[in-house]
């Protein structure tokens, strides 16, 4: 594929053969991306990290594939001491800093931002997050870290858990499966379960998800449970949160059901979700999902920027 | 007409103006507020028919007639997205002088709001709101920017 001088605003914007394409990419970046072997094809270049919202993985993977290839960055770490504290627009914040580097990163609590700043920027934009819109380079490590697990993404048996209203990742994703034919399941209480536009937009795609509020009873056909934060700020109402918040607790006992190969992902950051015991079991993937942010990013600055492994 | 013969007219002919006909019932006053016409600002008459019989058939409609006014494009614009199957007929001297069907285009850009408050288009930035047109009848736009469906369009008239 060629995403040469490309935006990356949505999962919708990318080809089922445009996404293997990349993960193909990210595959090869692996090694360089675990420092085993170097390559600086992006020596020169300037990625520009704009992160209005708190980011740890995104922002840090980010990072970590840029200075692997050989690119700098910079970025503004305090939103509160630039000029959008004093009111300045996104747009002008965008044409201002598309002057200082080759490819903006752009992550912010608004919905459409990125595709705004594609607008007004000459050099491209990478969506890492608007609001609860998209986030389609999660969803193309998720897309990874599945494939690495199961060697396919076609017609997988998927179980998504938790916040599936608020979760931006779990909508991109879901978008994104029903490209490979994934069977899915909706495992959230009525007030988290997936916006009903969002569902049927899965159905017009040929997917017919499952949903539920009882995770017992579906966990034993599942090949990938992913599961999400019930996030807290997400919630204008603390008592709306407290009601919900804990409601399913992914722990060894409830594996037991699970098949032996199932893997449980996870976007990260855990709360109480994820009992610690689990991380030592071979269903464990969120902390390589969270590694695969790096040889992910890595395949895109390379393709976006036009970088070739030597 | 009537039994009796004597023939009904359920609004009056305008000598010259606009009708705006077949819209769907319950619109008609959507219709007026796109038009922006109020009691200050018009010196000459409107006429609303609201669920009158429909003529082309079964069912029922909303009709607005203005007079001494034609309608700009943007604004038949506007009225296809809550009226898709309205039609206008531009009145001169009583006669129709022109008539056509309004026509919803592919892209809708400035004639509504994003209904998602936590859209970018509602933060003040410079740039107009923008729809792709994924259903017709009833129009169903989505919102270029959040990927949001818009909901309640005639609250979100611009």
């Amino acid at each position: 594929m060629d995403l040469y001088d490309k935006d990356v605003v949505s999962i919708r914007d990318f080809t089922k053969d445009q996404i293997e394409s990349i993960l193909d990419l990210s595959e090869k970046m692996v090694p360089y991306a675990l420092g085993e072997k170097t390559d600086r094809m992006l020596d020169g270049r300037i990625l520009g990290n704009l992160f209005f919202e708190p980011s740890t993985r995104t922002k840090l993977s980010f990072e970590s594939a840029a200075y692997r290839l050989g690119c700098d960055v910079i970025d503004v770490s305090e939103m509160s001491m630039t000029s959008i504290s004093k009111g300045e627009t996104l747009a002008d914040t965008i044409k201002m800093v598309d002057a200082y580097c080759d490819l903006i990163v752009l992550r912010h609590p608004y919905e459409g931002a990125a595709r705004l700043a594609a607008k007004f920027s000459e050099n491209p934009v990478i969506n890492a997050g608007d609001g609860a819109g998209s986030h389609p380079t999660q969803t193309l490590l998720d897309l990874f870290t599945m494939r690495e697990a199961k060697g396919t993404l076609d017609g997988l048996n998927i179980v998504l858990v938790g916040d599936l209203k608020y979760g931006r990742t779990v909508h991109s994703l879901a978008d994104a499966l029903t490209m490979f034919g994934a069977k899915l399941t909706l495992v959230a209480p009525e007030s988290l379960q997936m916006p009903d536009d969002i569902v049927s937009d899965l159905v017009s795609k040929g997917c017919n998800p499952v949903k539920t509020d009882e995770l017992e009873g579906v966990i034993d056909q599942a090949d990938i449970l992913y599961v999400t934060r019930i996030q807290k700020e997400r919630f204008p109402d603390p008592a709306e949160y407290n009601k919900v918040a804990g409601t399913y607790r992914i722990d060894n006992t409830i594996l037991r059901e699970a098949k032996s190969d199932m893997i449980v992902m996870h976007p990260l950051p855990r709360v109480d979700e994820i009992a610690p015991e689990v991380d030592s079991t071979a269903h464990a993937r969120y902390f390589r999902q969270a590694f695969n942010g790096v040889p992910v990013r890595m395949a895109l600055l390379c393709s976006i920027l036009g970088g070739e492994l030597q | 007409m009537n039994p009796a013969g004597v023939k009904e007219v359920k609004l009056p002919p305008i000598r010259n103006g606009t009708v705006i006909d077949h819209i769907e019932c319950g619109q008609a006053l959507n219709v007026m507020k796109i038009l922006g016409v109020n009691e200050n600002n018009i010196d000459s008459s409107i006429s609303i028919g609201i669920h009158v019989p429909s003529g082309k058939g079964p069912g029922w409609k909303d009709i607005v007639k203005i007079e001494d006014r034609e309608l700009d494009s943007k604004t038949v614009d506007k009225i296809a997205l809550i009226a898709p199957d309205a039609t206008i007929a531009i009145i001169r001297d009583y006669y129709v002088a022109d008539k056509y069907s309004v026509r919803l285009d592919d892209h809708v850009v400035g004639m509504a709001r994003c209904s998602n408050p936590n859209c970018i288009t509602n933060k003040g930035e410079p740039v107009s709101p923008e729809f792709t047109v994924v259903g017709r009848r009833p129009p169903q736009l989505r919102c270029c920017y959040c990927n949001r469906m818009l909901t309640n369009i005639s609250d979100n008239l611009l």
